[in-house]
């Protein structure tokens, strides 16, 4: 304590300001933390950074320290005390900071060693909001690198590098940008894709919160590649420490010269406005989304023509996904033969899989395509929360297909799953264990579907409607009569997944058809 | 409480002149009435009508379409509970059921006391911390009946 005070150099210790580790107690921590630190005198400096997606050990600090960065979790405001007895701020040395929440250094923990982490590399590792740390770390090598390629060179490394939009479509990114480039037009627009609605789903949101500088770049690429000179981030409302995280990194970035005009004396123009959803499921299909960028209802548009030919106020518009953005400028920084060599097949690079719902273990997972589910629910989920046998894991999303235990061992990429009849989506894996009722889960997906349904379409409108009748018919009528009901539940998903405008009518019949196909048993009584 | 003319009147003023160069500013504008009012009232909707050029009925189209605008104030409390699947998976259901018989409160619905409006959210992005809620503004993760209990009791909610 005494040697401690002498010293001038702070320590800096940070504490996740992400959303996860907040709702878990990470504000009490950093204001107990500050408090006891002043109080004792010590000098220290507390940073607010990303979370390493280790959400179980959540709210997780790291003191910095020659020897690594030396992490404690999951801590409690009423720790604190007890952590700075023990010489939290010594961690680093030998005899230091030994206390029972001690993890030890962080990069070292089983959970991120095997990670392949590319496009969240920096979550949880930078200050969100300096941007000098941001370049520190890698930033912006990307954007100098593409400031002195021709447009279409910029096109081509992101197509050679096999990027598939992230949100959930998987269209190849390079292609989309190169419609758009090929416009002749007086205003072209990117659209970033920040609806993260998807059940399961928080890549998007941590990026943000941990990253921001990194989908800023990624969207001033982009614009760049394709000659557009306004972004939009279309960011759901129900992620205001997202809003505040790109509010202040917008701000930054634009009083460092890498928004606005002649950005970083390139001779170009780029800014970013971020414009608030409020609370519509639908939105985050690419056309509601510009429907409600423009200020309207977020009803689907028909398509032709396609938004890189007439989107946002009728404009070319590149439309992606935050993941997908935030992706491109590792991709110019290291070159697109580096990402492509990571993946399989035709997925190509690293995808950032989420683990949720009843898991021991939830969080992030980035890895290169092909992992298995058994290796993603066991080994980084440790199996469920409950202790109770895991029966299904939902992927991709309210949209996307069950999976039974017996199918654990497909591998987590986009043409696999499709061979499974489901989906990839966002990434996001939720967990269930045997005590899950799946005939309750197919007749949420309707229902979540009738909610949710902007109304342009009459399978997606009534047929959700009609679905959660039938579901409650089956489930209310005597085991002998029920296969008829089944039957017919079946025809309905057929009307829907052909004759829905949109994947939310398309691809509810996923959830249902999967559980009426590997849990039957649960629709019979 | 319902705003009163003259507010409304300021509050949309206010937002209008605000996002004057912006293109298709309504849903800016409707977040901007929202928060600083509570809700959208019915009498803003011709409004801000005329001030974009707009019918009633298609300004009053977009406030219906989406949740997060409300056409009456909430109570003094708000509590968004999760319903998705990641919460399910973590026993959502019972805590929705938890929370309706404490509050005497269906999802959508305000106390006719105005303490507490009990709302039904799908996915705060929280799902390795399910179940989750957003209680008055703040977010919560792994939210037990005794979350919903100790919020109650602290509002003065009778049991």
């Amino acid at each position: 304590m005494s040697a401690r005070a002498t010293v001038t150099a702070p320590t800096t210790i940070m504490v996740p300001g992400d959303a996860g580790a907040v709702s878990l107690g990470a504000e009490a921590v950093a204001r107990e933390l500050a408090r006891e630190c002043h109080r004792r005198e010590l000098p220290h400096r507390i940073v607010r950074n990303g979370s390493r997606g280790l959400y179980w050990l959540e709210p997780l600090i790291e003191v910095v320290t020659d020897a690594g960065r030396i992490a404690y979790g999951p801590v409690r405001a009423a720790d604190i005390p007890s952590l700075l007895d023990k010489g939290l701020l010594d961690a680093g040395l030998r005899e230091g900071g030994q206390h029972a929440l001690r993890l030890g250094d962080i990069e070292g923990h089983e959970w991120l060693r095997g990670q392949q982490r590319l496009t969240a590399a920096r979550i949880g590792i930078v200050d969100p909001t300096d941007i000098d740390d941001y370049i520190a770390h890698g930033g912006y090598v990307g954007l100098s690198t593409a400031a002195t390629m021709p447009a279409g060179d910029i096109v081509r490394a992101v197509t050679e590098s096999g990027l598939r939009g992230r949100g959930g479509a998987a269209f190849p990114t390079g292609i989309k940008w190169q419609t758009v480039h090929d416009q002749t037009a007086a205003q072209k627009y990117i659209a970033c894709n920040a609806d993260e609605g998807d059940s399961g789903t928080f890549s998007d949101r941590m990026l943000m919160e941990g990253d921001p500088f990194a989908l800023i770049e990624g969207m001033t690429i982009a614009g760049l590649a394709v000659g557009a000179t306004q972004g939009f981030i279309y960011l759901r409302v129900e992620y205001p420490h997202a809003a505040r995280a790109l509010a202040l990194a917008l701000r930054v970035a634009r009083e460092r010269g890498y928004l606005g005009r002649n950005l970083r004396d390139s001779g170009r123009d780029f800014d970013i406005t971020v414009r608030l959803g409020a609370g519509a499921y639908i939105c985050g299909e690419e056309t509601s989304m510009l429907e409600s960028l423009e200020g309207r209802r977020g009803e689907v548009r028909v398509r032709p023509p396609l938004p890189a030919i007439k989107g946002l106020f009728g404009q070319p518009t590149v439309v992606n996904n935050v993941v997908t953005l935030a992706t491109v400028p590792l991709i110019l920084a290291r070159g697109a033969a580096f990402y492509r060599d990571f993946g399989v097949g035709k997925s190509r690079g690293t995808i950032p899989l989420q683990l949720a719902g009843n898991v021991k273990r939830g969080g992030l997972v980035e890895r290169a395509f092909g992992m298995t589910v058994n290796e993603l629910v066991y080994d980084y989920g440790g199996g469920s929360a409950t202790g109770r046998p895991v029966r299904a894991v939902q992927i991709g999303g309210p949209l996307g297909a069950y999976l039974p235990a017996s199918q654990f061992d497909t591998p987590l990429e986009y043409e696999a799953l499709a061979a499974r009849d489901g989906l990839l989506g966002h990434g996001g894996v939720v967990v269930f264990d045997d005590s899950v009722d799946m005939a309750r889960m197919a007749r949420y997906a309707l229902e979540f579907c009738a909610i949710e349904s902007c109304g342009k379409c009459t399978p997606c409108r009534v047929g959700s409607t009609r679905g959660v009748e039938l579901v409650d018919r089956i489930l209310a009528s005597s085991n002998g009569s029920r296969t008829g009901d089944i039957e017919l539940l079946d025809e309905l998903c057929d009307t829907m997944a052909n004759g829905s405008l949109c994947g939310l009518g398309g691809l509810t019949p996923f959830p249902v058809r999967s559980a009426l196909k590997h849990f039957r048993d649960d629709f019979l009584g | 409480m319902t705003p009163d003319r003259s507010s409304i009147e300021r509050c949309v003023d206010a937002a209008v002149t605000r996002t004057r160069n912006e293109p298709g500013p309504l849903l800016e504008i409707l977040h901007s009435v929202q928060n600083q009012l509570g809700c959208v009232p019915a009498e803003s909707v011709p409004l801000i009508a005329d001030a974009l050029n707009l019918s009633r009925a298609e300004v009053h189209g977009v406030v219906r379409f989406y949740h997060h605008f409300r056409e009456q104030p909430a109570g003094q409390h708000t509590i968004k509970l999760c319903r998705a699947e990641a919460c399910q998976a973590m026993n959502g259901e019972a805590l929705a059921e938890f929370a309706r018989e404490r509050l005497q409160l269906d999802f959508g619905e305000t106390r006719a006391d105005g303490k507490v409006t009990l709302e039904a959210v799908y996915c705060l992005g929280n799902c390795a911390c399910a179940p989750s809620a957003m209680i008055d503004g703040q977010l919560h993760g792994r939210v037990d009946p005794q979350t919903i209990a100790e919020c109650a009791a602290g509002w003065g909610v009778p049991e």
